[in-house]
């Protein structure tokens, strides 16, 4: 098989890549391993929420020039605010609504009832404009019946803090009882796919407007629309209480169905996507890629003029710590990492740990190496690209957005020289 | 069941939580004396929880060690009856490996029968059928009756016990003082963690079972007692690679022996003298991993590609004996100090030595003193009395809890005994899993929290198992903290323990942090750290 440009993995960085080279004409194809990490999110994306010393950055775009050198971001150069911007349009573009702006961030509300800062935000997910502004006044926190993942003692104890009324209460609906027969099956995206079901939500809507009557909020779980939106719609039309949906602990409802309006997306517009299949090996000619091998299709390969790689960093497998080295697995490629594992974590779970700054060593395009060497045709992007700290920044989302975009550029520039 | 919680007097304090101090606790009780436990922690927290979990046949100490070997034997057959609910009887290989000395095997054998230890040399072959997981080129093997043992369930049993017969039980109470009258000991000052208050107990004898600790405890009355903190550093595995102990024939050394128990196996120990400083904060090295996993790979060979779960090391509480710089070849004997007799001090006495196998055994040499002490006459029964969670360990139990509830009580079932029957379990809610990989419903986790002493994650962990599995806590942490919140009405509480938790998981995750840990790690932390903000 051949394309134009081979896209390894299907989360957020790999699709966005895709999407932007297949709206242009460039032939791509995408193979996705399983789950992306937008299975896990918070639903919402974060560009760059702290700076280095830990403070919130208000203006994430004026930041990202405090970042240092080796900071994926920098490499963008001046880029960073047109790449955000495009990264939004491309969201919406398929279909995945959300609010926000790279110029100022907002605030999401983590599953334990906390504001962080973010970029964009699911636009069915309550928000607030400052770090202090929780809501108060008299609140219900609705779930239901053993749903342990939504963390409702957490989220009442935040908004008690800060002033509001809470009370609680269960949503009892016999569809989602069924769940329980089997242990693993009470979770966010089972209940979702539930709901979904016959006319579970006129009775679910039915037991919040009898609950909710005389609050001036209801919080509930973000359950709502695992395929599509329609349900979320319905909820936020028929609910006569002002709805402050948060999100659960993974896996994310929200997020889970933005993975799948992505590949849909990319799908529509003449890509293959890939899912269940893993590259297994490549073969490289004269400082080039030439072609890769996959599981599923065994001796076939697959060739192209380029490859990206979008593999994601330690728990996606793009990365791979053995007892004494960091490896990428696919291509044996460059990787920064520190010798020694004693220097790749912590003591203290809280504090940043080196590890999750290693990754694949790239040039000032993205282009990896082997042995020192760049492939010409062979890009990175996304969370295993070395030099970001992204659980400390809080920049996941937006490397993986911005790289993918550039890299895309990349190619596009090559294809039209 | 007498109450003697409204009281500061009692017959006997014992000082210390762990299996030694559970089980004198139980023993007293049950000779009708009125008993008070204080531990500064959680039951079961020090050397007694960071073991190999071996329910030893006496079979490793029969060579160079031959009373500790008979202790072992007899005390092994009376666990296997009084705690079957805590205990696996999975027998136990000595095997050895072509660059062993097989002429050591005979010298083994011949101890071990001496001893009274039912030892049988098999065919390697045999021994490979046995235990298709240990190395193929091992040139012999002999067949022992070790098994595996839970030590913290096997104190909470004890504790409970105690308790059904009086016992004043008492954690997070740490003894600041011992309180004297002259030469007498007349009991000790307490403080509470949780309160932050202080309160004196009396007690004509304060028994002191501190372990390691147990040197800084006597040293409170001007007491020596020569302890050797020797640090000894285990690995566990993700699952169970052997279903048989597999130990190494020849003279105790580094990581030979592999103990397989509930859904994982640990491989262990090193050992290193460490200084007293040392013992609250003990860490394990890369060298000591590295040296678990090359002398594990030895025994079973597919160690070497099966994830490492976790790493942690405990402190032995042998009593110095002699210069032995590394504290192996000292008497694993049970050490009984009457400090009337040896240092004039009336009231006082320390129990220490021994090991997990013989608690029963040094709790009955305790409690006999006591009991002369105080004039009571009163036999031991604890070699026959059925521990709670073994009193019908027969499927009639098993079906019993299985019609009150359902299958989902199974593994509690296993976990509790009879004991189970007590959960709740009546409402969809309690049904419901806290923790997916030791399947812990929130019934049991709330019956642990109202009768087990639970006060913080980390001690539901040593009563359910919640977090122990292959996520090590990634999901049930926080469904656990926000139950324990409920429970404690106390929201920062419920965060606070939630951090504490995930930093102790962390504490034995990053020693083996590559492959797999290092991929669940990253995970966990990105939950929590990135997803629910908590940094």
């Amino acid at each position: 098989m051949k394309f134009d440009t081979l896209i390894i993995g299907g989360g957020l960085a790999g699709l966005t890549c895709a999407i932007r080279l297949q709206k242009q004409g460039v032939r791509c194809a995408v193979v996705s391993t399983g789950q992306s990490v937008l299975h896990f999110s918070s639903g919402s994306f974060d560009l760059l929420g702290y700076n280095q010393l830990q403070e919130v950055v208000e203006n994430p775009t004026e930041a990202v020039r405090e970042l240092s050198e080796e900071h994926p971001y920098r490499k963008l150069g001046d880029c960073v605010k047109e790449y955000a911007s495009a990264a939004r349009d491309l969201l919406t573009q398929c279909g995945v609504e959300v609010k926000g702006d790279a110029k100022k961030n907002h605030f999401r509300y983590t599953p334990m009832g906390e504001l962080r800062p973010t970029w964009l935000t699911f636009s069915e997910l309550a928000t607030a404009e400052s770090a202090s502004s929780y809501p108060v006044g008299k609140i219900l926190i609705a779930n239901f019946a053993g749903f342990l993942d939504f963390n409702t003692n957490f989220i009442s104890g935040v908004l008690t803090r800060h002033g509001a009324k809470c009370t609680h209460a269960t949503i009892q609906v016999e569809t989602v009882e069924h769940l329980r027969i089997s242990p693993t099956e009470m979770r966010a995206a089972n209940i979702a796919k539930a709901l979904e079901m016959g006319d579970t939500l006129s009775e679910v809507i039915r037991q919040i407007n009898s609950l909710g009557k005389g609050y001036d909020y209801v919080v509930l779980p973000a359950v709502f629309g695992f395929k599509t939106s329609e349900v979320v719609k319905r909820l936020y039309e028929e609910v006569k209480v002002k709805i402050l949906l948060l999100p659960t602990m993974p896996p994310s409802v929200p997020g889970v169905r933005t993975q799948m309006a992505l590949a849909a997306a990319f799908e529509r517009a003449g890509g293959i996507f890939m899912p269940g299949d893993t590259v297994r090996r490549a073969v490289l000619e004269n400082g080039r890629v030439k072609e890769v091998f996959t599981e599923n299709h065994g001796d076939e390969p697959l060739k192209a003029k380029n490859f990206v790689l979008a593999s994601g960093h330690f728990f996606s497998g793009g990365l791979r710590a053995t007892i004494s080295h960091v490896e990428e697995p696919v291509f044996g490629a460059d990787v920064d990492y520190a010798e020694g594992r004693e220097n790749w974590y912590d003591a203290d779970v809280n504090r940043p740990h080196n590890y999750q700054a290693f990754g694949v060593h790239t040039d000032e395009c993205f282009r990896m190496a082997v042995k020192g060497k760049t492939i010409e045709n062979l890009y990175a992007v996304g969370s295993m690209l070395s030099g970001a700290r992204s659980l400390e920044e809080g920049s996941g989302a937006g490397v993986s957005m911005l790289t993918a975009l550039c890299v895309a550029d990349e190619i596009m520039k090559g294809s039209t020289k | 069941m007498k109450h003697f919680d409204q009281t500061n007097e009692f017959d006997v304090i014992i000082v210390g939580g762990g299996i030694t101090g559970a089980g004198t606790a139980r023993d007293c009780a049950l000779r009708g004396l009125r008993v008070l436990l204080l531990e500064r922690q959680d039951i079961a927290n020090g050397a007694t929880g960071r073991n190999h979990g071996l329910l030893h046949s006496g079979a490793r100490y029969a060579v160079t060690d031959s009373e500790s070997a008979a202790e072992c034997i007899k005390e092994n057959m009376i666990l296997r009856r009084i705690a079957s609910h805590c205990v696996e009887p999975n027998d136990g290989l000595f095997v050895s490996l072509p660059e062993d000395d097989i002429a050591y095997q005979a010298t083994f054998v011949e101890s071990c029968r001496k001893a009274g230890i039912d030892a049988e040399i098999i065919d390697p072959k045999e021994a490979r059928l046995l235990e298709p997981s240990v190395n193929p080129d091992l040139i012999g093997a002999v067949r022992v009756p070790d098994g595996s043992v839970d030590p913290f369930r096997l104190t909470l049993a004890n504790i409970i016990d105690a308790k059904q017969h009086g016992a004043v039980v008492k954690t997070y109470q740490e003894v600041t003082e011992i309180l004297r009258e002259g030469n007498r000991v007349i009991g000790v000052r307490a403080y509470n963690h949780a309160t932050r208050e202080i309160h004196d107990f009396y007690a004509p004898l304060t028994i002191n079972a501190g372990g390691i600790w147990g040197h800084g405890i006597a040293a409170k009355v001007g007491i020596r007692v020569d302890m050797f903190p020797a640090k000894g550093a285990l690995l566990i595995f993700g699952h169970r690679v052997n279903n048989v102990v597999l130990n190494r024939c020849r003279k105790p050394a580094n990581a030979d022996i592999l103990v397989p128990g509930d859904t994982v196996c640990v491989i262990g120990t090193t050992s290193s003298r460490i200084p007293f400083e040392e013992v609250d904060q003990i860490r394990v090295t890369p060298e000591e991993v590295d040296l678990l996993l090359a002398e594990g790979s030895k025994l079973a060979p597919s160690l070497a590609t099966t994830r490492v779960l976790r790493a942690y090391a405990g402190v032995r509480p042998l009593v110095a004996a002699d210069n032995d710089p590394s504290g192996r070849n000292i008497s694993r004997g049970i050490v009984l100090l009457d400090h009337a007799k040896r240092d004039g001090v009336e009231g006082f006495a320390t129990i220490t030595g021994g090991k997990l196998m013989t608690y029963r055994l040094m709790a009955q040499w305790a409690t006999d003193l006591a009991c002369q002490k105080l004039g009571v006459d009163a036999k031991c029964i604890t070699m026959t009395e059925l521990l709670p969670g073994s009193r019908s360990c027969d499927s009639k139990t098993d079906r019993k809890v299985y019609d009150l509830h359902n299958h989902k009580l199974a593994a509690a079932v296993a976990r509790h005994g009879e004991m189970a029957a007590e959960i709740p379990a009546k409402t969809p809610y309690d049904n419901s899993f806290v923790c997916e990989c030791e399947n812990v419903t929130v019934g049991e986790v709330r019956h642990a929290l109202n009768k087990w002493h639970v006060n913080t994650l980390v001690d539901l962990r040593r009563r359910t198992r919640v977090g122990m599995g292959t996520c090590q806590g990634e999901l049930c942490a926080c469904r656990a903290a926000n139950l324990l919140g409920e429970a404690s009405g106390s929201v920062e509480k419920a965060e606070s323990e939630l951090k504490n938790f995930l930093q102790e998981r962390w504490k034995g995750t990053y020693p083996i942090c590559w492959g797999d840990a290092l991929r669940e790690a990253e995970y966990t932390r990105w939950v929590y750290g990135s997803v629910c903000g908590m940094n």
